[in-house]
């Protein structure tokens, strides 16, 4: 299982190498056995007597993540379906992609889906899942802007990422919290603990996330609007990916932690009020597109919220329901997109206003679509799956229970609801066959002169069609080898249903499927009526607009805050550096009773002292008002020299000497440096500016002075210095305790001081000797 | 290059260098004992330089000293390095010292400590360092060449 799993990822490796042999043969053959012997693998494991299967490999063992797979009745349908599908597209993508395509890029990003896809469904470690789960969204966004030259691939590309990889971090969220409470990261103990993750405190979290995560994935309403523009990938990729198997792992992973919440009536209620509304909104707007994909956007996302209603129903016809439309579903929507992508390729257009009249042109297209539309509108046929899907899922929304007003009142929506969204799916199932395959031929429209596909192109959504009209056949096969596993595994309890075509006439179900196709003819005879309606309705509604809107305020926002405080302005830094500092450091001060002004340590006050004091004060206050750099310069030295006088009476002789001599070689290098400067500006500043360099200025200096004092106040150890004066001689061997501590105590301070200095020459030695002329710029 | 007539400079210059280079070296073996030491010693050596510089210009200074000031600090670099490198021969830790007191034939009864050393070093590199930067910013030659050698 674990080989399965990563085979189509080796080959992903593999097939930049063999791609470079397509002038003789397209790649795609060469690796349209990886998914056929896979599918094959999978196959063994249907039947009757189905137990689940179990496959551990070690990956972080310290952070218990561990690959492994499980293969119950769940994800046996959906491996099914992916390498089954898989096959299928890659074999229809030889024919619809050419050779001068970038092969290589395709499969490679094709089969990394096809990877990572059978990992999501197969996984039963929470994160090994998260980790496919990210991965397809990758893939998914490769495959879209597969033809990156254009426009259009390029924004479904980014709108699709942007949208499921927000969904994926709330999914990381919610497994990141089901970790936690319930210390285990295998889905299968996580069911056997439902009751902490429900009575947790967490439990709400963990229910928006992966409910995000499962609706931004499966396209659900308002987070469809990605799925429309992913049409601009190839159609294999579209037929494979945007029907089949990825929009399905939002419903795979709800139906996988279903279990988890059955006794949780909100998990339900949300999923089937999501469902609905997506059910009724996505057919409603599938009806008013005029493009052959976009039609089938919208209606996949119509179909994906009635699976999402059904599971949300949650009673054993729900369930069973969910699961047999995944498989009906996948069917006939792979071989739908298959013939769109075989008209546009044979016509040059998928506009439906300019098709028509295609019948006498491509009467084996025509065929395959005509199962594949009435199937999915429901058609009461014995040889169409999606009647049989259709009619359990109004007969699930009849069997609903619950109590309180809030389930009750959706009891009796339910049904019709699906009604109304059935008709609208009817209509445009109608509108897609008729609209394309019928009506008038319009040759000055079309680009090309319509002809029959090669007969390999047709094979693909021919098995598709086969696969439709066999288990509306024999449903009962299906059920007892695949489906009603499948239910067990979702319901978490045996699942018995018997699947019926008929159930005579006064079965509600069938009075709806009726009241559906009668309602939906009308509507589609007489749909030219009800155009402008539906062209004017969801105008200002559509969640397109919301999109767009919100990724342009991000941007534009986060524009003007970085463009408000990233002036280049040092001015504007210094001040936010400052008033930060104060801010920070002051409510430090207070909030910690840092404060301590006891005045009981100090020594006297000489004169000598005060004087100096009021000199260095003045030289201070001269150097911020001088008007001229050179005499700044020189009242700047006042102060210096003072402090070294302050070094002789506090008996530093060493800092006094070194002071003065420093201060000396420093106003010789600020004269010689500002004597080639333009004098300070001698025009008069704004008042605000000068007032908030006055204010942090003086807020600044008052709050190091107070930090001083306390500082000064507040003395928790003894200090070292009693142990230097005594070993100064002892260890050190001389008498100047300064220079000992500097060269003996702690020499590697000076050691690296001297190397800073060192730097700091050579720094300025390049600076002048290396600069670069200005003329040779 | 027209230099002033600056005779009285130049004569005085001619005594204080000698009494302000006396003095640092004097500063920097008094380092151990009294206050001093490398760095004081550096300063003041390269203060006396610069007081030569400014007397007699750039260039004459540079035929009777011809010092490369960043060798030199360079090599007070190294020499600091080795002296805490050189603790490890006798298995000590980085930088450890050690002192004696010694016999020395003019000076009798000395103590030599190898701090000394390391403080060596440290006066080369502020020697050097000092002097470089001082002399590339008054030699710049970018706008004005040779404007003036001195300050």
């Amino acid at each position: 299982m674990v080989f399965a799993v990563f085979a189509p990822l080796i080959f992903a490796i593999i097939i930049p190498f063999i791609s470079r042999f397509k002038r003789k043969i397209h790649t795609g053959w060469l690796i349209l056995p990886v998914p056929l012997l896979i599918f094959i693998y999978f196959l063994q494991f249907v039947g009757r007597d189905f137990s689940t299967i179990m496959q551990s490999t070690n990956w972080i063992p310290s952070l218990d993540i561990s690959l492994d797979f499980y293969l119950d009745g769940l994800s046996l349908l959906f491996a099914l379906l992916i390498s089954g599908i898989g096959t299928l597209v890659v074999l229809y993508s030889i024919y619809y992609l050419n050779k001068e395509e970038q092969l290589g890029h395709f499969y490679t990003y094709l089969y990394i889906f096809m990877s990572s896809m059978l990992g999501v469904v197969l996984s039963d470690n929470v994160f090994v899942l998260y980790t496919f789960w990210e991965f397809t969204s990758l893939s998914s966004f490769l495959l879209i802007g597969y033809w990156h030259y254009r426009e259009k691939s390029r924004y479904g590309a980014l709108k699709s990422m942007l949208i499921t990889v927000f969904g994926g971090f709330s999914l990381l969220g919610g497994i990141i919290l089901l970790t936690i409470v319930t210390g285990t990261t295998s889905i299968q103990e996580m069911v056997s603990k439902s009751d902490l993750i429900i009575n947790s405190e967490y439990f709400l979290f963990i229910l928006v996330f992966l409910l995000l995560g499962a609706f931004t994935k499966s396209a659900q309403f308002p987070f469809h609007i990605w799925l429309p523009d992913a049409m601009e990938a190839p159609t294999p990729v579209s037929a494979y990916l945007h029907s089949a198997t990825m929009v399905k792992a939002g419903i795979y992973l709800m139906a996988r932690f279903s279990p988890i919440f059955s006794e949780v009536p909100l998990f339900f209620v949300l999923l089937s009020i999501f469902g609905l509304v997506t059910l009724t909104w996505a057919s409603y707007m599938a009806v008013r597109q005029t493009d052959l994909k976009g039609i089938l956007a919208f209606s996949t996302i119509s179909q994906l919220g009635m699976i999402m209603a059904m599971l949300g129903f949650g009673t054993t016809y729900g369930v069973f329901a969910a699961v047999f439309h995944i498989l009906n579903h996948a069917t006939f929507k792979g071989s739908l997109f298959m013939i769109a992508g075989i008209v546009d390729h044979e016509t040059g257009s998928r506009d439906i206003r300019k098709l028509g009249g295609l019948m006498t042109f491509m009467p084996i297209s025509a065929t395959l679509a005509v199962f594949g539309t009435f199937s999915m509108a429901g058609v009461p046929l014995p040889f169409l799956n999606g009647f049989y899907s259709k009619e359990k899922f109004f007969e699930s929304s009849l069997h609903l229970e619950g109590s309180g007003t809030f389930v009750e009142g959706l009891i009796t929506a339910a049904p019709i609801i699906a009604v109304v969204g059935s008709i609208f799916t009817f209509v445009y199932s109608m509108y897609l066959f008729f609209g394309t395959f019928r009506g008038e031929y319009q040759e000055s429209e079309l680009p090309k002169k319509p002809h029959e596909a090669p007969i390999m192109m047709l094979v693909p959504p021919a098995i598709l069609v086969l696969g439709v009209i066999l288990i509306g056949l024999f449903p009962n096969f299906f059920n007892h080898v695949l489906i009603s596993h499948s239910a067990d595994a979702v319901y978490g309890d045996s699942v018995t249903k018997k699947i019926k075509f008929w159930h005579g006439w006064d079965s509600r179900a069938f009075q709806m499927s009726l009241v559906v196709i009668s309602l939906g003819v009308l509507l589609y005879l007489t749909k030219s009526k009800w155009d402008s309606i539906y062209s004017f309705l969801p105008g200002p509604l559509s969640f397109n607009r919301v999109y767009d809107w919100i990724v342009e305020k991000v941007e534009s926002v986060s524009n003007r805050i970085t463009t408000f405080y990233m002036t280049g302005s040092l001015r504007l830094y210094m001040v936010l550096i400052l008033t930060t500092i104060i801010i920070i450091t002051a409510s430090t001060l207070v909030f910690t009773g840092g404060m301590n002004f006891d005045v009981n340590d100090l020594a006297p006050i000489t004169t000598a002292e005060i004087i100096i004091a009021t000199i260095m004060a003045l030289g201070a206050i001269g150097t911020t008002i001088a008007k001229n750099r050179i005499a700044a310069i020189l009242i700047l030295g006042v102060v210096g020299y003072g402090l070294s006088i302050l070094f002789v009476m506090y008996s530093a002789p060493d800092l006094a000497l070194t002071q003065l001599i420093v201060e000396t070689v420093t106003v010789v290098l600020f004269l010689l440096c500002f004597y080639h400067l333009p004098n300070l500006e001698s025009g008069t500043k704004s008042f605000t500016k000068t007032g908030t360099n006055l204010l942090i200025s003086t807020g600044y200096g008052l709050l190091m002075m107070l930090i001083g004092i306390s500082a000064y106040n507040s003395r928790f150890a003894e200090t070292i210095s009693t142990y230097f004066m005594e070993n100064t001689y002892k260890l050190g061997g001389g008498h100047n305790a300064v220079n000992v501590i500097l060269v003996d105590f702690r020499g590697i301070d000076t050691l690296f001081e001297i190397a800073v200095l060192f730097g700091a020459a050579l720094g300025i030695y390049t600076m002048i000797k290396l600069r670069q002329d200005k003329g040779a710029k | 290059m027209n230099r002033p007539n600056d005779l009285i400079l130049r004569t005085t210059t001619q005594l204080i260098a000698f009494i302000l280079l006396g003095f640092s070296v004097y500063l920097f073996f008094a380092g151990h004992n009294a206050p001093g030491g490398g760095f004081i010693g550096g300063l003041m050596t390269a203060a006396a330089f610069i007081l030569m510089y400014m007397t007699y210009g750039f260039e004459k200074i540079e035929k009777i000293l011809p010092l490369n000031f960043r060798i030199l600090a360079v090599t007070g670099l190294l020499i600091a390095v080795l002296s805490g490198v050189g603790s490890f021969v006798f298995g000590e830790e980085f930088l450890s010292h050690s002192f004696g007191y010694f016999h020395l034939p003019i000076l009798g009864k000395t103590e030599l400590a190898t701090a000394m050393i390391f403080d060596l070093g440290v006066y080369l590199v502020v020697v050097g360092i000092t002097l470089t930067i001082i002399l590339s910013i008054a030699t710049d030659s970018h706008e004005d060449p040779y404007e003036d050698a001195g300050v």
